[in-house]
């Protein structure tokens, strides 16, 4: 990596001052001096990411790949072989290897969308492979009509577009352990992920079934193994709920429920049911093993949180993160990513001294309720130690609190719904960890 | 050919779009209800829910002491000989809830016996989901209630008897966004 080789006179001192400590820059650099900085010869925006080192180019002639006809056409593209470590980490049930999760390597990605073949995992018991054609919808319960849908009724109806990400209420949940774990950024904060659905919406069904003045609850069951089955409030299904039949243009992926599943948009992901094949109109919860002895919330006091559907605001660093490594100082790009189950991020703010001062990052247009937001914020690193945390704040006025003040209002035994800043030391060295600091 | 009059039919198209409308502020949804009506036979036979006041729960009866050899069978591999887990969660326990790091079992975690019955219909065993019978299910639910000190050997658990049984934690909870159902029992 070069180093800046421009007289310094000419550097314009007073825009890559520091805006807050640990060399934070102003947000706006990148944008109002991305060329003039690309003259001057500073690596802008360069990716932390230093896992392959660069090949030296001796050889200046016309490359092989220049020199032949390449490969033909695909019927269905597929990443760069030299891309295959950017994949899902799995973590699975030792006698049952359908049991588990598999975690979205946000370490690796950028943007807002997650591919389709990367999304979060958290199966219960397996993938289903359900022929598109014998699956049915049942809705029932409390409606004057109890109604089956085939997959291809659903595919007539009125279709409605989101982009919204979806979070395990486990993610994240290494925070409550008393020493901070060391590994990626994905493979500590990735059951969560952000894609395009595309479904019916589900008043539509519900109006057609006829709901019955009494009801208040809708059972959601998935056709897997395990038959998955939550309860929610009927006004959250009516109001913006959708049976998606898409992700990201084309039909779900099976691991994300093909044919059909249920979105919850900003809500927790076990209430996003795959594989959706029976809704319930009901007055009362079922009280489901998945939202009693599991997705419930042990507090020091004894007593459970129950029924914490909302996913709060919450963000991570994701580069540069542990695993990378910085190999120069200079400019970096700081990156991350933000998200509340409440709606529209309002401002992440990015430290890098550990805390003790913050600059807002610039947020990525466009910014949608319940979806992931990208921030980016440029920062000069001395090569002294740094810590870098990130805070989200929502459009309610919530803020991500910091990791000792949730500890102290919820313990450390709730195992869900963990959404404290994290912090990521830079050494000396360039190296980068997980710190409690 | 069906001939509608005009101004009918502004006025049916009107009906529909209005209360959409109304509700998403978007392009009016005119859904073309392709619902088919669901025989109370496939009803029955899909809907695998059991709630709190024992609705669901089918005809049936088990003992714990009928269900020692089931649970042994069926079940130990995964959580362990006398409940206390494995590859499968730790069942078994009354420890307190506010100690250090307390194991969340069914006896001293789960509030409703219901859900037990509910769950292992559906989703137990997990190397063979719904191979179980109905009877069976009662007796491995009575057997995991007797481990953990809330029935008695010889208990016979059925559609009656199991949602009468109160669970130690019934009152464990707080509901967050949303109210917890009114008490059942």
């Amino acid at each position: 990596m070069r180093r800046a080789k421009v007289p310094r006179e000419q550097l314009a001192t007073q825009e890559l001052a520091p805006v807050a400590g640990g060399g934070l820059l102003d947000r706006r650099i990148f944008l109002r001096r991305s060329l003039a900085l690309s003259g001057l010869g500073l690596v802008a925006a360069g990716p932390a990411n230093t896992a392959r080192a660069d090949a030296p180019v001796d050889d200046l002639s016309r490359p092989a790949w220049m020199k032949a006809p390449g490969q033909p056409f695909s019927n269905y593209g597929q990443p760069s072989p030299q891309e295959r470590n950017v994949a899902r980490w799995i973590s699975a049930n030792r006698a049952v290897a359908g049991n588990g999760v598999s975690w979205t390597p946000l370490h690796d990605l950028e943007g807002a969308i997650t591919p389709s073949g990367l999304h979060f995992e958290r199966h219960h018991n397996g993938v289903p492979q359900i022929p598109i054609d014998r699956h049915r919808l049942l809705i029932h319960g409390q409606v004057q009509r109890a109604l089956t849908f085939s997959v291809s009724d659903l595919a007539r109806y009125p279709l409605r577009s989101q982009i919204l990400f979806i979070e395990c209420g486990g993610n994240s949940n290494a925070g409550w352990h008393q020493l901070a774990q060391q590994t990626r950024a994905g493979f500590l904060h990735g059951l969560v992920s952000c894609s395009e659905w595309t479904g019916v919406p589900l008043s539509l069904l519900l109006d057609e079934a006829g709901l019955d003045p009494s009801a208040s609850w809708l059972i959601a069951e998935g056709a897997d193994a395990a038959a998955i089955q939550v309860s929610l409030p009927l006004s959250k299904a009516v109001k913006d709920c959708f049976v998606a039949l898409y992700q990201n243009g084309e039909h779900l992926r099976p691991e994300n429920g093909y044919p059909l599943r249920l979105v919850v948009p900003g809500w927790e992901g076990v209430l996003n049911i795959k594989w959706l094949r029976r809704l319930e109109i009901a007055r009362e919860p079922v009280m489901a093993r998945n939202e009693t002895a599991r997705y419930t919330e042990l507090q020091p006091s004894g007593k459970a949180r129950m029924f914490t559907f909302v996913m709060d605001a919450k963000s991570v660093i994701t580069s540069p993160s542990p695993g990378h490594e910085l190999k120069d100082t200079g400019i970096y790009e700081v990156r991350g990513l933000a998200w509340s189950g409440r709606g529209r991020i309002r401002a992440v703010d990015v430290s890098a001294d550990g805390g003790a001062s913050w600059a807002p990052a610039q947020l990525q247009e466009p910014v949608l309720p319940m979806a992931f937001t990208r921030f980016r914020i440029p920062w000069q690193w001395s090569g002294a130690r740094a810590i870098l945390k990130s805070r989200a704040t929502d459009e309610t006025g919530y803020m991500q609190p910091e990791r000792a003040a949730l500890i102290a209002e919820r313990g450390r035994h709730g195992y869900f719904h963990y959404n404290a800043i994290v912090s990521w030391e830079v050494d000396e060295d360039g190296e980068i960890s997980h710190v409690y600091r | 050919m069906c001939i509608v009059e005009p101004r009918c039919a502004a006025l049916l198209l009107l009906s529909l779009w209005l209360p959409l409308c109304a509700a998403s502020g978007a392009a009016p949804a005119v859904p073309p209800h392709l619902g088919r009506p669901a025989s109370p036979e496939l009803i029955a036979t899909w809907n695998l829910s059991v709630y709190p006041d024992g609705r669901g729960l089918p005809p049936g009866l088990g003992t714990a002491a009928r269900g020692r050899s089931i649970y042994r069978d069926r079940c130990a591999k995964c959580h362990g000989a006398d409940g206390e887990g494995g590859s499968g969660g730790n069942l078994v326990g009354r420890g307190a809830l506010q100690d250090g790091d307390p194991d969340q079992t069914v006896g001293n975690y789960w509030p409703y016996a219901t859900t037990l019955f509910d769950y292992i219909r559906r989703a137990m065993p997990m190397d063979a989901p719904a191979t179980l019978s109905n009877d069976e299910i009662y007796a491995v639910s009575a057997y995991l209630l007797y481990l953990n000190q809330i029935v008695g050997l010889d208990d016979r658990l059925d559609a009656e008897t199991l949602p009468r049984i109160r669970m130690p934690n019934r009152d464990g909870f707080i509901g967050i966004d949303a109210d917890l159902p009114r008490a059942t029992h």
